[in-house]
């Protein structure tokens, strides 16, 4: 094996200093600088879900109070969903790799980007300040009319924390969706466009449309509980249940902001790992596109058992079963890539093959939630916890994983331990399941979200969840540990450790802080492996 | 040991049995789809593993009849447990004609259960096995949620209207009641337990109790809140007769029409302007702050129990019983 030299001048050391990285307007800096606090947050939401975790060990509520448990699953909710999983994809990977990969300097508004992450930053201090002085017991949903009459946690401080970082959001996903139509280089027509850029972009559309209701949303409480307007208080003549109504129009909408990108991800490391070009490249990049659109009209499935008309409940319950067909295409399109391929394996691969069989069960076990007669008995219970953390987690989650493992040479120029990634990889996948296969029973049992104590029966099924919940969190230790290695002692990875296609590859790493020398020009069509001769490093 | 550990719940009411029976429907499809497509990702996987990563894959780029296969069979496949799913779920929704009524109302952190006789109860809910029970419920303080695993049901309590679950039980014995809609501090406080007895150990258990019935109560606060005043039965009042108005249509001042069920009643209590009746003024208080829910409630079961006026032109569709017809919603 050859050592390849490191690129002399990139945009990681041709300036220094704290200054340089704080009012720099490079979208791989700002990317990295998300990555920070992305893994902050990852860390915080973790110790929370520990706690809740450490909780459920036994039936009684022994460990923490009442109070404090609420407090703990609430924070971990908003940690995760908010900080965590709406960023990780498109503000990290999207950030640093969405301009490489069409062939453009930077994105179209690079001050427009660093005040996104400067948005982000306060609206996390906010969060997290309302966390330190106290927390918040709401559950991350905010139903009112507990979130505005009953609580007396920092509900308001947590609703602005949550309302400034929905900027950051909608200004990012306008960053990239100008970005994508005005920058794209020479040759590379919307067909030519790698399915994470198609990915991104469907995200960026929920972003601009589905983020301000949830500000609107957000602010009505606080003129709720602050000034009294009669918006969701019956007494006052208002309605609680127009609250879950324009809650769940963004948040059911979120969770595609959440899957969409690291299914991006998925198709990239795919194609790249089997040398093959994604089977039904337009299928995959429309089912981005139809899953977006579709998202916005399922949100009152979350409502089922919250007093909507049967007739409603039947369309939305219909609706919930279309937006599964895009999803099941991607992953048969996923699978048919693999078909006659040259597979390598190797981390990034690992976490795909851990994405499909995860985010196969979620997503599976979402038409047992859209099933009308069956939601009934389910919704509200771990059924759904589970549920959603196979999409969110698994899904979400280990498709960024696969997406660090993959750019991470990009982006360092740095190599990491192979056969690390892989364990690693697998701890997740083994960990995961254990952690919350068994919630499935429980919630079928009857067992209720959110409860602090609960019925001894439930309490094998529990000991099991937290058991897989610690080599879950050895799982993701592990990565930070030996990224942070490969940092300083990481073997020089050169242009394309990988043998990949895509404008991301042809240039070094990591990259000029210019990206390219030169204007590249597009002449293939994505994922082209079929006239290469690869070498790999 | 393990024995006694459950991984399924009891099928302890009439409906239990079919959503189990969609459950492991809707289970069996998706299981063959999650392994058909492990299995297609194993077997390639390590077919094709390439060791070096230094070859390329055969040139194929898809196929529009099988992206219309897989594209169609799903949606197909998904319309039939959409649909069986739904026949399911409006046998849930609908109640019988004839159904025992209890009322019930939640508050931080417990639930109470009112009988029509007058016996009341608190995270406890004896019904008689065998006969259909509907509950109408409504929370006086945040969201909460009757959830009956045993019974397979569950409805949110929204403050501000009522919601309702009806169940047969067809098994004897003690299962558990839970809140299911996050309310603060207990909220896994919030449990009990519902008995489910032989019809006779049933009516023993509810004449243990001396209360008045729901309806005489009703009664009283009728008098008390100075209702019978403008209601009169003959239809002279300033307000509209109840005789016989529950379950019926009524016509409303703005020209549209409501049905005079649980909820209309309390409203027309609570907000009396709000969907005023007919040819009648709007000079109805609010009766907000000066009756509670159970109040409400018994006022509702006192109206039930009145008897139609003897209508001698249209016959009455048995409305005598005071056990009158569900509410439609």
């Amino acid at each position: 094996m050859t050592t390849t030299a490191f690129p002399r001048r990139t945009y990681l050391n041709h300036e220094f200093g704290i200054k340089s990285w704080l009012l720099t307007k490079d979208h791989k800096r700002i990317g990295l600088m998300y990555l920070v606090l992305v893994t902050l947050a990852f860390m915080l939401g973790g110790i929370f879900a520990a706690g809740v975790r450490a909780e459920l060990t036994t039936p009684a509520g022994d460990l923490w109070s009442s109070d404090t448990y609420n407090k703990l699953f609430t924070m971990h909710g908003i940690m995760m969903v908010f900080f965590v999983l709406i960023p990780a994809v498109p503000a990290i990977l999207g950030n640093f790799v969405l301009p490489l990969m069409i062939g453009a300097k930077d994105v179209a508004f690079p001050k427009i980007n660093l005040i996104s992450w400067y948005i982000f930053l306060i609206g996390m201090i906010v969060t997290v300040g309302a966390m330190v002085v106290g927390g918040v017991d709401t559950g991350w949903t905010f139903y009112v009319p507990y979130s505005t009459q009953a609580s007396n946690t920092n509900v308001m401080a947590t609703g602005i924390g949550v309302f400034i970082t929905g900027f950051s959001s909608i200004l990012t996903g306008v960053n990239f969706m100008v970005t994508v139509h005005r920058m794209r280089a020479p040759g590379m027509t919307w067909f030519r466009l790698p399915l994470l850029v198609w990915a991104l972009y469907a995200t960026s559309l929920v972003q601009i449309l589905g983020t301000p209701v949830i500000a609107i949303t957000v602010f009505m409480l606080a003129l709720e509980r602050g000034l009294g307007f009669g918006i969701f208080d019956p007494t006052l003549g208002g309605d609680p249940v127009l609250f879950q109504h324009l809650f769940w129009f963004y948040s059911h909408p979120a969770v595609y902001i959440m899957i969409l990108p690291p299914m991006g991800v998925i198709s990239e490391v795919i194609a790249c790992f089997s040398r093959k070009s994604v089977f039904g490249y337009s299928f995959v990049a429309f089912s981005s596109l139809a899953i977006a659109v579709f998202g916005f009209v399922v949100w009152a499935h979350h409502l089922f058992v919250a007093g909507i008309s049967p007739y409603s409940a039947m369309v939305f319950s219909f609706l919930s079963f279309a937006v599964a067909i895009p999803s099941a295409v991607k992953t048969f399109n996923w699978t048919a890539t693999m078909y006659k391929g040259a597979i390598w394996w190797k981390s990034p691969m690992f976490y795909v093959f851990g994405f499909m069989g995860l985010f196969l069960v979620g997503g599976l076990t979402g038409l047992f939630l859209a099933s009308l007669g069956l939601d009934v008995h389910l919704h509200d219970t771990y059924f759904v916890v589970a549920h959603f953390h196979y999409i969110m987690v698994g899904g979400a989650i280990m498709g960024f994983f696969a997406g660090l493992h993959y750019y991470w040479p990009k982006i360092t120029g740095r190599m990491y331990n192979d056969t690390l990634g892989k364990t690693s990889a697998v701890l997740i996948f083994v960990g995961f399941n254990l952690t919350f296969f068994p919630q499935f029973i429980l919630g079928y049992l009857g067992m209720p979200r959110r409860y602090h104590a609960y019925p001894p029966e439930f309490q094998v099924f529990n000991v099991l969840s937290s058991a897989g919940a610690s080599v879950l969190a050895i799982g993701y230790l592990l990565p930070f540990l030996y990224f942070t290695y490969s940092i300083f002692k990481g073997q020089a990875a050169g242009n394309n450790p990988w043998g990949a296609t895509g404008l991301e590859w042809t240039t070094q790493s990591p990259p000029l802080p210019e990206n390219f020398p030169d204007q590249p020009v597009v002449t293939e069509e994505a994922y082209d492996y079929s006239k290469r001769e690869i070498k790999v490093a | 040991m393990l024995s006694s550990i459950p991984i399924f719940p009891a099928q302890a009411s009439t409906f239990a049995a079919d959503v189990d029976k969609l459950y492991f429907l809707i289970l069996a499809v998706t299981s063959f789809f999650a392994i058909a497509v492990v299995i297609f990702v194993a077997v390639f996987a390590i077919k094709y593993q390439d060791h070096e990563g230094t070859q390329v894959g055969a040139p194929i780029h898809g196929s529009i009849p099988l992206e219309l296969a897989w594209s169609f069979i799903p949606f197909v496949i998904s319309i039939g447990i959409f649909a069986y799913a739904t026949v399911v779920y409006f046998e849930l929704v609908r109640p019988p004609a004839e159904t025992l009524q209890i009322y019930s109302t939640g508050k931080r952190w417990m639930w109470r259960f009112q009988h029509i006789n007058g016996r009341a109860e608190i995270n406890e809910l004896h019904v008689p096995k065998g006969r259909a029970v509907k509950i109408t419920f409504t929370s006086e303080d945040v969201l909460h949620d009757i959830y009956i695993p045993a019974f397979r049901v569950k409805a949110d309590a929204i403050p501000g209207r009522y919601s309702e679950i009806w169940f047969e039980p067809s098994k004897l014995g003690d299962f558990h009641l839970f809140c299911a809609e996050y309310c603060g501090t207990k909220h896994s406080g919030m449990i009990g337990r519902v008995v489910v007895m032989e019809p006779r150990d049933y009516q023993a258990w509810l004449s243990g109790s001396d209360g008045q019935p729901l309806a005489v109560r009703g009664q009283q606060l009728f008098q008390q809140l100075a209702c019978v005043t403008c209601h009169l039965n003959d239809g002279t009042g300033r307000g509209p007769s109840l005789a016989g108005v529950y379950g019926s249509k009524v016509e409303l001042a703005n020209g549209t029409g409501v049905t005079a069920d649980d909820g209309y009643i309390r409203e027309s209590i609570l907000t009396p302007q709000m969907k005023l009746v007919s040819g009648f003024q709007p000079v109805m208080p609010t009766f907000q702050g000066l009756v509670n829910e159970e109040g409400v409630m018994s006022l509702i079961e006192y109206i039930k129990s009145l008897p139609a006026p003897a209508a001698p032109a249209a016959p009455a569709p048995a409305a005598t019983a005071p056990a009158a017809r569900p509410a439609q919603r």
